[in-house]
């Protein structure tokens, strides 16, 4: 694991648009209680995937909208 | 056939301190014959030290209260000389299964490191427990060790003075009064000698209510834990099914806060229950069922003079973790050596105050671990069920969320990371026995492990390392253990990772104090002093 490791908070995803649609396109005929629940997996997964303590710190900072970030 | 938590082991019997004069005055009284007394006892025994274990009842745990112990109790109990009837009547597992809603997501096996005299834990009823704990007693006994239990002995009230404690105890006959240079007390989680003296007991409190039924079986299930999340039998709640010696199950119902305790406990509602979950038409004996609800808190100081704290007195967790008994027993096997230094006038007083900092920071690792699980089991938010379910749905088809699962984090032995007892320490050696740490057991010649030659005294554990037969400092004894990893792979792997020789300082209590790659004298007489608390 490095721990060097920075989250990456400029542009990184290819095509932006595509990414996009398909996040909405996968909510698409659910409950909101069914959204909520992959939204859940989607962050698990996801979190899983980048593994760093450290970088996983700052997302959860980021997310929230923290001052001085 | 009387139940075993039924008959009397230690019945009430007229003592001569009942018709002196003035009050007896003995070195050590502990209050509290359960788990964390009858061990801190025990251990008294073993260094002779005289010792008197008051308690208002006489009989083991009434019914079904703990049932798993993890390997660093069973290795505490090891050494304080009942570790193997336990461990040959205890029940291991290896598999677990996980349900979720009305399905089995995963199952897994635990696959315990090889190379350690014991496993990783077993299940064993707490009444068993503690008659094996009160057959070491009377072992000590006839062997002529200073050690006695009073039965139906209520200690009512305590007066605390500088250098020692006056009480009073209750019993059949009427009150009398005792004194001792150290109480220890012991008395569970509703401590009466806390609220005597005023002292505080803070923490969370968790709005729910377990229902446990004991019940003897003839099924086949197999020897696993299951535990259901959410199950159709007992929707919105969990459910835990663990096997005991004897037949035994023990079968944990999540009933939630607003209930009516005497309609839950009713044979019927607990029947419909359990066929509910086994099936209707299984065949049982209830042994046992209760109800409990849990806190996690704890005391701010763990000892105020005179009086110490151990066990659930102390400290209070809820039972997912199995971190209330085992917890108890690692704080007397922390307490017991340094108290016997302070008796002996080996040490300063002050060294009581490691017991604070030491057992605190474990009591705080247990609150953390078991507060932990509680969150999991019961969601204390919309958001956090909505992550919880996540979790599980996750967890049936790829692995990565399984370590998310938590069902209950398996007591494990705490390390006294920063220490004001800790010596140097040298980098090139493994990380799991880095100074505070327990020391790991592993195999040595002919059947034999490293762990029975830590024998309760300091020691200094040479490994392809020239050090002196022993080494006094203060009084204070550390006689060496001589061992070659040549041809012992879990001995190098343990203790000498990259350096090519080892020295450890080993406390009384099996925690490593300071380690080198070479035998330094002066080194090791400063870290003997540190260890003991006069530096
Ligand atoms: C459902 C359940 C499941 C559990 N499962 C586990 C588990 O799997 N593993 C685990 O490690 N722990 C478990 N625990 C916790 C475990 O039972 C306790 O942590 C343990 O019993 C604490 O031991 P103790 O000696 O500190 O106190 P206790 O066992 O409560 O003993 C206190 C003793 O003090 C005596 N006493 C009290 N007041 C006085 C007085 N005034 N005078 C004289 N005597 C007095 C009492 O009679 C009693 O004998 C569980 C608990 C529950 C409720």
């Amino acid at each position: 694991m490095n721990n060097q490791a920075e989250l990456v908070l400029t542009p990184n995803i290819a095509r932006a648009d595509d990414f996009y649609a398909n996040l909405i396109a996968a909510h698409e005929g659910l409950t909101k209680a069914e959204s909520d629940a992959l939204n859940a997996r989607l962050v698990l997964i996801l979190a899983n995937h980048v593994g760093n303590e450290t970088v996983l710190a700052q997302a959860l900072s980021a997310a929230r909208l923290a001052k001085g970030e | 056939m009387s139940r075993i938590f039924e008959t009397p082991l230690y019945p009430y019997a007229r003592s001569s301190d009942q018709d002196a004069e003035t009050p007896v005055r003995h070195p050590v009284i502990v209050v509290g014959a359960g788990p964390v007394g009858l061990a801190a006892a025990i251990d008294l025994a073993q260094h002779n030290v005289p010792v008197v274990i008051i308690d208002d009842n006489d009989k083991v745990s009434f019914g079904s209260r703990a049932i798993c112990f993890a390997k660093r109790p069973l290795e505490i109990l090891d050494r304080l000389g009942c570790g193997e009837p336990m461990v040959e009547k205890g029940v291991t597992w290896n598999t677990g299964k996980v349900f979720f809603d009305e399905r089995q997501v995963y199952a897994f096996d635990l696959l315990p490191e090889q190379g350690h005299k014991r496993p990783a834990f077993i299940n064993l009823q707490q009444y068993h427990f503690e008659k094996y704990m009160v057959d070491r007693v009377l072992e000590l006994q006839a062997a002529g060790k200073q050690i006695e239990i009073r039965g139906g002995s209520r200690v009512t009230s305590i007066k605390p003075r500088p250098d020692h404690v006056r009480l009073t105890v209750e019993t059949p006959d009427g009150p009398y009064e005792l004194e001792a240079d150290w109480l220890i007390a012991c008395d569970g989680a509703a401590s009466p000698i806390r609220a005597m003296m005023g002292l505080d007991f803070v923490g969370r409190v968790f709005e729910d209510n377990f229902l446990i039924a004991d019940v003897i079986m003839d099924a086949d299930f197999p020897t696993e834990r299951w535990f259901w999340f959410d199950p159709p039998f007992n929707r919105g709640q969990s459910a835990l099914l663990h096997k005991q010696p004897d037949g035994v199950w023990r079968i944990d119902f999540q009933i939630g806060w607003d209930i009516d305790r005497a309609e839950e406990l009713k044979p019927e509602n607990i029947d419909r229950r359990l066929r509910a979950m086994l099936g209707e038409d299984i065949k049982y004996e209830l042994e046992w069922s209760s109800i409990y609800t849990f806190q996690c808190r704890r005391m701010e100081k763990f000892h105020e003079g005179r009086v110490i704290f151990a066990g659930d007195a102390a400290h209070q967790v809820s039972p997912f973790g199995a971190r209330g008994a085992n917890s108890g027993l690692q704080d007397t096997d922390n307490l017991i050596w340094k108290l016997k230094l302070i008796l002996d006038g080996k040490a300063p007083e002050s060294l009581l105050e490691t017991y604070d900092a030491e057992r605190i920071h474990g009591a705080d690792e247990n609150i953390m671990n078991s507060s932990r699980s509680t969150d999991f089991i019961t969601p204390k938010s919309e958001i956090s069920r909505v992550f919880r379910d996540a979790v599980l749905d996750l967890s049936e088809r790829y692995e990565f969320a399984r370590p998310l699962v938590n069902s209950g984090r398996l007591s494990v032995p705490c390390t006294y990371d920063g220490s004001p007892l800790n010596g140097p320490d040298c980098q090139t050696m493994p990380r799991r026995t880095r100074p505070g740490s327990p020391a790991v057991d592993a195999p040595l010649d002919q059947g034999a492990w490293l762990l029975y030659r830590l024998d309760g005294q300091f020691h200094i554990l040479a490994i392809d390392a020239e050090v002196p037969d022993s080494l006094c400092e203060h009084g204070i004894c550390a006689t060496s253990i001589c061992l070659s990893a040549a041809g012992n792979d879990a001995l190098r792997e343990r203790y000498l990772g990259d350096a090519s020789s080892a020295v450890y300082l080993i406390r009384p209590d099996q925690h490593v104090a300071a380690r080198w790659e070479t035998f330094d004298e002066p080194a090791m007489r400063e870290a003997i002093d540190r260890a003991s608390g006069r530096i």
